[in-house]
């Protein structure tokens, strides 16, 4: 089983690695490093004035080794200007030349600078990661439930009356998009349109406590989505094993009705549907975007908008090395749990 | 809740009929189906599939699904009508007093639950007694079984058991609740032969030990006659015959129970001389059952405006005991009258050899776990094989699932290469061209026949096409309109009619499927036609004719035919030259005659007395192997079949657990893998022994 694991993790940074390199190459493209030269100095540049600053800030190494700098596996790049001052990637005013590190890259920490909110990239992705964690904590904790009950309740008497309610409120959620389901909420819940009021229509105050009234709606936009869509691969899961010979064979032997649900069909039904549910992680992790702008909730899918629409390299490079990891992280969870859940598949 | 003592029959079916309900019309599975089972006694259910006989067993578990409803008659357990219960009493009934065991073994296990718990909760249910005892009587139960490691095996899951091993413990389960009635639905289908002679032993022996009834349901008239005391024969959702063993088995009373004996193959049928009688036409499909007499169409007596004027009822023989048949003439017909001389045909004579095997190695490596690969293992899948085969000679291989039978023919067929050794077609070596490299020659002239018609042929595609395909890979014919005369005269040759050209495969039946797939191997002149199990998937009724089919072609094409098989009986009927094979080896290898007599090779000494035969008349020894066949992974020491060999004790100086034989010349082409010594096997008796007449 270590060795397993281990085997996983080692494909997995080899998957990190070659994933955040086309995300680098991506935004360091010619184009994105010109409007970067632009906003860092004058818009009004002109193209020799642009090429001297991204000689100067070290964007002409090729990909390969401003990879690595940013990585932080090569020696970050100094130079020399024609006055003896010393710059490079890991001098800054606070850290004078002579006390530099030769490497300074993701791995030794520093994620570099956000142009945009002005502030070390690892505190603003660490500050919004945890917002949006506490948001998916709660998301997960109503929709997983919630739809695994739906599911095991529509799947163990395919085509019945249950079934079929269930199946359609399953569809019909799923078929909603969250900012039409997230609009009808706050209409019906939060303004005085119905005037409910129960909740309120913002989740701005969450970021600093969270209480009942303003985090209810943006956890159930988000929990109606994705419920319908585990319900209904449960749903799946459950009516196969409800026709399956050892359900057959449970019957025959006298068991009752909810204990063949519980006890003989439950594990077997819930193989499937947990991929589902690990997939649903990352999914969250960056489907929140627009449920995050709806409710004004500043967490991480807000902070790739931003980072993304202001060309800002170094978040962006940031957050899609978070993303990768939570991917890869979740699917590698998802193996080992299923291995438990499946004992066909157990090691010997 | 108590079991109540009751006197009289155990279950009563009368006049029932049960018909599945669908979006078009109303389907009848089982009409008019009347049987009575006494305390103690095995009553066989007999028939082909989609006679209705598993419908019955499911209409007495009252479980026919969502569309299935009884539509007439009544089904009376211990006296009491079943399906007036309500759905309390039939779950006190199920499992304690009812019990049934099911075909595939595998699928009736839960996966994900220990065997231990799926036993033990069986008495929980029913007795309400504590996990303890319950694990007692588990643990005992599965003693009984015979089950080696009691208790590991109530720790394990179903999927670490083997097959005959799974199916004990499903046995095991319905034992349990020490049931008065257990309904056994084809038991040992999926099973090999000789772990299925071991659990129908075994059944029997239970049968007696707790005294309890049982309802036997089996396509194998040779598996009833060995479990069973009474038996009924069933024909399109009808009973046709029923009646003791001894009245139906040699005094029958119904065209359809005499045509499907003389359509299997018993000692004493040959290919030559006594050909199979194939019963003609088809099964008919439940909506499109013929007026009056359901097997009319297809009965050699069959009188119109008699047989077909109205519904016929059971008529019971007079003189024999609870004996009763399905028939309006059965007073008429001389039931002792020879059987029509089917044509006899010349054997044919066998030429030079064409294929030549010498000491073929496969081997497999393959990860120790499918997910998590750590160090290879070694599946020694083909040891040591060496054999020839002759211009139009039929060499049949025999031998259990594991023996490597079929990876030999896929090394023949090139889908994989050998590891050593070589196999010599017209002296060119073979083994180690893979088919992609294969030239236009090679590869139609070496061709298969599969084993299962149903997935075997392109479902999109005319059945016409696909042979035109299969000619224009061979390279036969320059142009489509030259091709498709020869896929008409092909279609000629496996006599199927030339309109079957245009149709899809799902329009065939089974057998005409199996036409298709012979005409598609024979379609390049093939010289080597490999048949796996070729009528394995087939009804009884339906195979004596494609197997007639093939010995006819392949008597005109002079091919050579390598028929892969479990089945003995057919083996003995058709073949000219048997060889027998265990863990990749060769232990047998003889004519026909030499390896259906003493002296045998223990093996398969064991394999012919496993082999049920459905002949009243027949003697047989009776030989059960212990335990399950050894992985070939982890392959024993010495003789590959010294773990389950009842000889080896007579070999001194335990060579049989440290050597492995050498290959011995015991007469003329026989030659056999053994270490007992000459006046031993001289002292073997033979199996089977036919009662003089």
């Amino acid at each position: 089983m270590l060795l397993f694991i281990l085997r996983r993790i080692g494909i997995m940074i080899l998957t990190a690695l070659c994933l955040t390199f086309v995300v680098f190459a991506l935004t360091n493209l010619e184009p994105n490093l010109e409007k970067l030269a632009k906003t860092q100095g004058n818009v009004r540049m002109t193209d020799e004035q642009v090429a001297t600053w991204l000689e100067q800030n070290g964007y002409t190494d090729p990909m390969l080794s401003r990879y690595g700098q940013w990585l932080g596996v090569f020696p970050g790049w100094t130079r020399e200007d024609a006055d003896g001052k010393i710059s490079g990637r890991c001098i800054s005013r606070d850290v004078p030349a002579d006390i530099a590190p030769q490497r300074c890259g993701v791995l030794q920490g520093d994620w570099g600078w956000s142009t945009v909110l002005r502030e070390e990239v690892s505190s603003v992705i660490g500050k919004r990661l945890g917002l949006t964690g506490i948001l998916m904590f709660w998301v997960m904790a109503l929709m997983v439930p919630m739809a695994l009950i739906m599911g095991i309740l529509a799947g163990m008497r395919e085509g019945s009356r249950l079934d079929r309610s269930l199946s359609t409120i399953s569809i019909a959620t799923t078929a909603t998009p969250e900012y039409v389901s997230g609009v009808i909420l706050i209409t019906v819940f939060a303004s005085s349109a119905v005037g409910l009021k129960w909740f309120k229509g913002t989740a701005t105050s969450a970021m600093d406590g969270i209480t009942f009234e303003n985090f209810t709606l943006p956890v159930v936009t988000i929990a109606l989505y994705g419920m319908g869509y585990i319900a209904r691969m449960t749903r799946a899961s459950m009516t196969e094993v409800m026709t399956a010979q050892y359900i057959r064979t449970a019957r025959l032997k006298g068991v009752s009705f909810h204990n063949i649900v519980l006890k003989h069909a439950l594990r077997n039904a819930l193989i499937a549907p947990f991929t589902v549910i690990m997939l649903q992680i990352p999914w969250l992790l960056n489907g929140v975007v627009i449920v995050e702008t709806l409710f004004n909730y500043k967490g991480f899918g807000w902070t790739l908008v931003q980072a993304a629409s202001n060309n800002d390299i170094e978040l962006l490079l940031g957050c899609s090395v978070v993303a990768v990891v939570v991917v890869l992280v979740t699917q590698l969870i998802s193996d080992v749990g299923y291995v438990f859940l499946n004992p066909r598949i157990r090691i010997s | 809740m108590t079991k109540r003592d009751y006197d009289g029959p155990i279950l009563e079916i009368e006049k029932l009929s049960i018909s599945f309900f669908t979006r078009l019309r109303e389907i009848p599975a089982v009409m008019d189906f009347s049987v009575k089972v006494q305390p103690g006694e095995a009553m066989g259910l007999v028939g082909e599939s989609g006679c209705g006989k598993s419908t019955v067993a499911l209409g007495v578990m009252q479980d026919l699904g969502v569309n299935g409803r009884i539509v007439g008659g009544t089904i009376k357990f211990k006296g009491r009508d079943l399906s007036e219960m309500s759905a309390e009493e039939l779950r006190d009934i199920r499992g304690s007093e009812i019990a049934m065991i099911y075909q595939e073994p595998m699928a009736s296990l839960n996966p994900a639950m220990k065997i231990g718990k799926q036993l033990m909760e069986v008495p929980m249910i029913h007795e309400g007694i504590s996990a303890k005892a319950a694990y007692e009587r588990a643990l005992e139960v599965v003693t009984d079984v015979r089950l080696p490691d009691p208790k590991r095996m109530l720790e394990s899951y179903p999927h670490q058991l083997s097959g005959g091993q799974q199916q004990r413990i499903v046995i095991a389960m319905a034992l349990m609740a020490n049931p008065s009635l257990l309904i056994l639905d084809e038991p040992t289908t999926a099973l090999d032969v000789t772990v299925e002679a071991a659990v129908v032993d075994l059944v029997k022996d239970l049968g007696k030990k707790y005294g309890t009834s049982m309802l036997f349901i089996s396509h194998n008239l040779g598996l009833v006659l060995e479990t069973c005391d009474r038996l009924c024969v069933m024909y399109s959702g009808e009973a046709v015959e029923t009646g003791s063993i001894e009245d139906v088995f040699d005094e029958m009373q119904h065209p359809y129970t005499q045509a499907l004996f003389r359509s299997i193959p018993l000692p004493g049928a040959d290919k030559n001389a006594r050909p199979l009688v194939a019963i003609p036409g088809n099964f008919p499909l439940p909506h499109e059952r013929p007026p009056g007499c359901n097997f009319g169409p297809r009965c050699d007596y069959f009188e119109t405006g008699r047989c077909d004027a109205q519904d016929i009822r059971m008529h019971p023989v007079p003189g024999n005991d609870r004996h009763a048949t399905r028939c309006l003439r059965f007073q008429e017909i001389d039931w002792h009258a020879p059987v029509a001389r089917a044509e006899t045909t010349e054997s044919t004579a066998v030429g030079a050899p064409v294929l030549k095997i010498d000491r073929l190695k496969k081997y497999y490596e393959v990860a120790a776990n499918a997910l998590f690969s750590g160090h290879k293992k070694v599946v020694k899948a083909n040891e040591d094989l060496s054999f020839e085969a002759r211009e139009g000679e039929t060499l049949a291989i025999v031998g259990e699932s594991g023996c490597g039978k079929s990876t030999f023919a896929k090394v023949l067929m090139g889908l994989e290469t050998a590891t050593d050794g070589a196999i010599r077609l017209d002296n060119a070596d073979i083994e180690g061209i893979p088919i992609e490299k294969r030239g236009t020659d090679l590869v139609s002239s070496v061709q298969m026949v599969f084993q299962n018609p149903f997935d075997t042929l392109n479902p999109s595609m005319s059945v016409g096409r696909q042979i035109m395909r299969a000619l224009e890979i061979f390279g036969v014919g320059a142009t489509d309109a030259e091709r498709r005369a020869r896929m008409l005269e092909l279609l000629d040759l496996v006599k199927l009619p030339r309109a079957f050209a245009d149709r899809m495969p799902r329009q065939l039946s089974g057998g005409q499927k199996q036409r298709v797939g012979i005409a598609r191997a024979f379609a390049g002149g093939a010289r080597i036609v490999v048949a796996d199990e070729p009528v394995s998937a087939l009804d009884v009724s339906v195979q004596a004719a494609v197997t007639d089919l093939l010995m006819e072609i392949q008597r005109e094409e002079k091919t050579t035919l390598l028929f892969i098989s479990h089945d003995l009986s057919i083996v003995r009927y058709l073949s000219d030259r048997v060889m027998v094979m265990y863990l990749g080896h060769v232990v047998e290898l003889g004519t026909t005659d030499q390896v259906f007599s003493p002296p045998y090779h223990p093996y398969t000494e064991a394999l012919l007395s496993a082999v049920p035969i459905a002949d009243t008349s027949v003697k047989k020894k009776h030989i059960v192997l212990e335990g399950d066949i050894p992985s070939a992974m982890n392959p024993p020491s010495g003789c590959p079949f010294q773990t389950r060999c009842r000889w080896k004790t007579e070999v001194p100086g335990g060579i049989c657990e440290s050597e492995v034989p050498p290959i011995r010349r015991l007469a003329e082409g026989h030659q056999i893998k053994c270490h007992l010594s000459d006046d031993m096997l001289a002292r073997m008796e033979p199996v089977i022994k036919i009662a003089a007449e």
